[in-house]
């Protein structure tokens, strides 16, 4: 936390969750250059992803996925006007630095990238820029917000166009705070230590029903149907990341997964958009592909 | 409501917590039910394109021309200002209030800031402001009237008739005098 000489007070908890809650009911979409983000604005994302590679081609071509080059960075920045999000190794504390002296809005601290560290995350309350995290079960997602995440998405199989994991986590979380709500105080510290989550958060969930911070999904979402069953599953917004740029028609598969996403319970809307948008992207079932090869097992 | 994008549940909430009964509004028909609107923060750019493309823009400007009040907050400041400064290729607003916002006018992220306001028309209490990535009114023309300022002059609040803007978000802070300020015209205008 940073304060200056006036009563301005910069990077509090509330300004860092504060721009994840302006998010919701949009989509969030994966942008490799600059015209791809130019792409995604015109197409109504309410934000865009920087990163080096889509999920879809770091499976394909391998090796180790980092932090995009600063020029690249900067020509997104340069080409539009939403906010501009970025992706950081887990456990990478100096990309992040990087990405906040960029002047990113919000960090992505990603298992879509190699990890840096296999067992801390980035202490994230030391930065004045806010960080979204990935969890697959609300005991991850309260450990990422414990160490200073102000978003959380959940992580789906990112790169494959197979929406089922995304389902699994969505229903995860929300099952498991649904369950925390109906438990009496003995049972909660009980919970606290199954989720390996700190006690004072778990017993927040109990009261409010809701995660502290904005949940958003994300992690093979191809088509605008997958978009809206997200929302419909209880998530405040939706990323998409090879889904637009590896389907044949990006422009318009972008502008209608935006229309499925806030009319996402109005089964005609959907319809209507999801017409003639050409090929989705061909995808990988996530059945096949083998355990070590899966992103949404990294993290912990 | 305008629950095309942003953060509407936490406006609805506030105004139902003071008796409001709240309906979201998505299409134009659902715009002929309500007494006021409130347009919330979030993208500028993505509330302009959905009004537009689900036929809502024509139909909210000219409920704006014939005085349904309108309270909007960040975004929804922009929208309701007559001139965007820094907007998209192409953005439109519902225009209404006599300014000129610049859009995102403190910078990335890392500038956004909470602070204490004194806001005469609120009382003597001062308003805990938040500002994300916020707008501010750079011009107020002669219709409109300022309600706040930070303490380098720049205007953050205004009101023009049954509309008001603010460039930071009551919403999220647990502030209700806005929302309060903002009832009490809509009743009036309803009389």
């Amino acid at each position: 936390m940073t304060e200056s000489t006036s009563a301005e007070q910069f990077g509090s908890s509330r300004v860092k969750r504060g721009l994840a809650e302006m998010l919701k009911g949009g989509v969030i979409m994966d942008v490799v250059t600059a015209a791809q983000a130019r792409i995604a604005e015109d197409a109504g994302a309410v934000a865009v992803m920087a990163l080096e590679r889509v999920p879809a081609d770091i499976r394909s071509q391998g090796g180790v996925a980092r932090m995009s080059d600063p020029d690249l960075i900067d020509s997104i920045i340069a080409e539009v006007n939403i906010p501009v999000m970025a992706k950081a190794r887990i456990g990478h504390f100096v990309e992040a630095q990087i990405l906040e002296v960029l002047g990113v809005d919000y960090i992505d601290e990603s298992e879509v990238l190699s990890p840096a560290d296999y067992m801390n995350h980035i202490d994230k309350w030391n930065f004045t820029i806010p960080f979204v995290c990935g969890a697959t079960n609300l005991g991850e997602a309260l450990r990422r917000i414990n160490e200073g995440a102000a978003m959380i998405r959940s992580k789906g199989e990112a790169g494959t166009g197979d929406v089922s994991e995304a389902t699994k986590h969505i229903r995860t979380i929300n099952g498991e705070i649904k369950r925390l709500t109906s438990m009496s105080r003995d049972e909660l510290y009980v919970a606290a230590k199954e989720l390996q989550a700190p006690y004072e958060l778990v017993a927040e969930i109990a009261t409010t029903g809701k995660l502290p911070v904005v949940l958003f999904t994300a992690g093979g979402v191809a088509t605008p149907a997958d978009a809206a069953m997200m929302m419909q599953l209880g998530a405040d917004g939706v990323f998409v990341g090879s889904g637009v740029f590896k389907s044949g028609n990006p422009e318009q598969r972008a502008a209608a997964i935006v229309k499925a996403v806030t009319f996402y319970d109005d089964a005609k809307v959907i319809a209507e958009v999801s017409r003639g948008l050409g090929e989705a992207m061909v995808g990988i079932n996530v059945s096949d592909i083998p355990a070590p090869h899966r992103l949404a097992t990294r993290g912990w | 409501m305008l629950a095309l994008q942003g953060d509407f549940r936490e406006h609805a909430q506030v105004l139902r917590e003071l008796g409001a009964n709240v309906a979201l509004v998505r299409r134009p028909e659902e715009l002929l039910q309500v007494d006021g609107l409130v347009i919330p923060g979030g993208e500028s750019s993505v509330m302009d394109k959905l009004a537009r493309t689900f036929g809502l823009a024509e139909p909210l400007r000219a409920a704006i021309r014939g005085g349904l009040p309108v309270y909007g907050t960040c975004a929804g400041l922009i929208m309701l200002a007559d001139t965007i400064l820094d907007g998209m290729n192409g953005q439109q607003s519902l225009g209404g209030l006599d300014i000129a916002v610049r859009r995102n006018a403190f910078g990335s992220q890392t500038a956004s800031f909470e602070t204490d306001l004194d806001i005469a028309a609120l009382g003597d209490k001062p308003v805990h402001a938040v500002f994300i990535r916020a707008p501010v009114v750079e011009t107020v023309g002669p219709l409109a009237t300022a309600l706040a300022t930070l303490d380098d002059g720049r205007c953050v609040a205004v009101e023009q008739g049954n509309l008001l803007g603010t460039s930071f978000h009551p919403e999220i802070t647990g502030e209700y005098r806005f929302h309060q300020y903002f009832l009490r015209k809509l009743v009036a205008a309803a009389r």
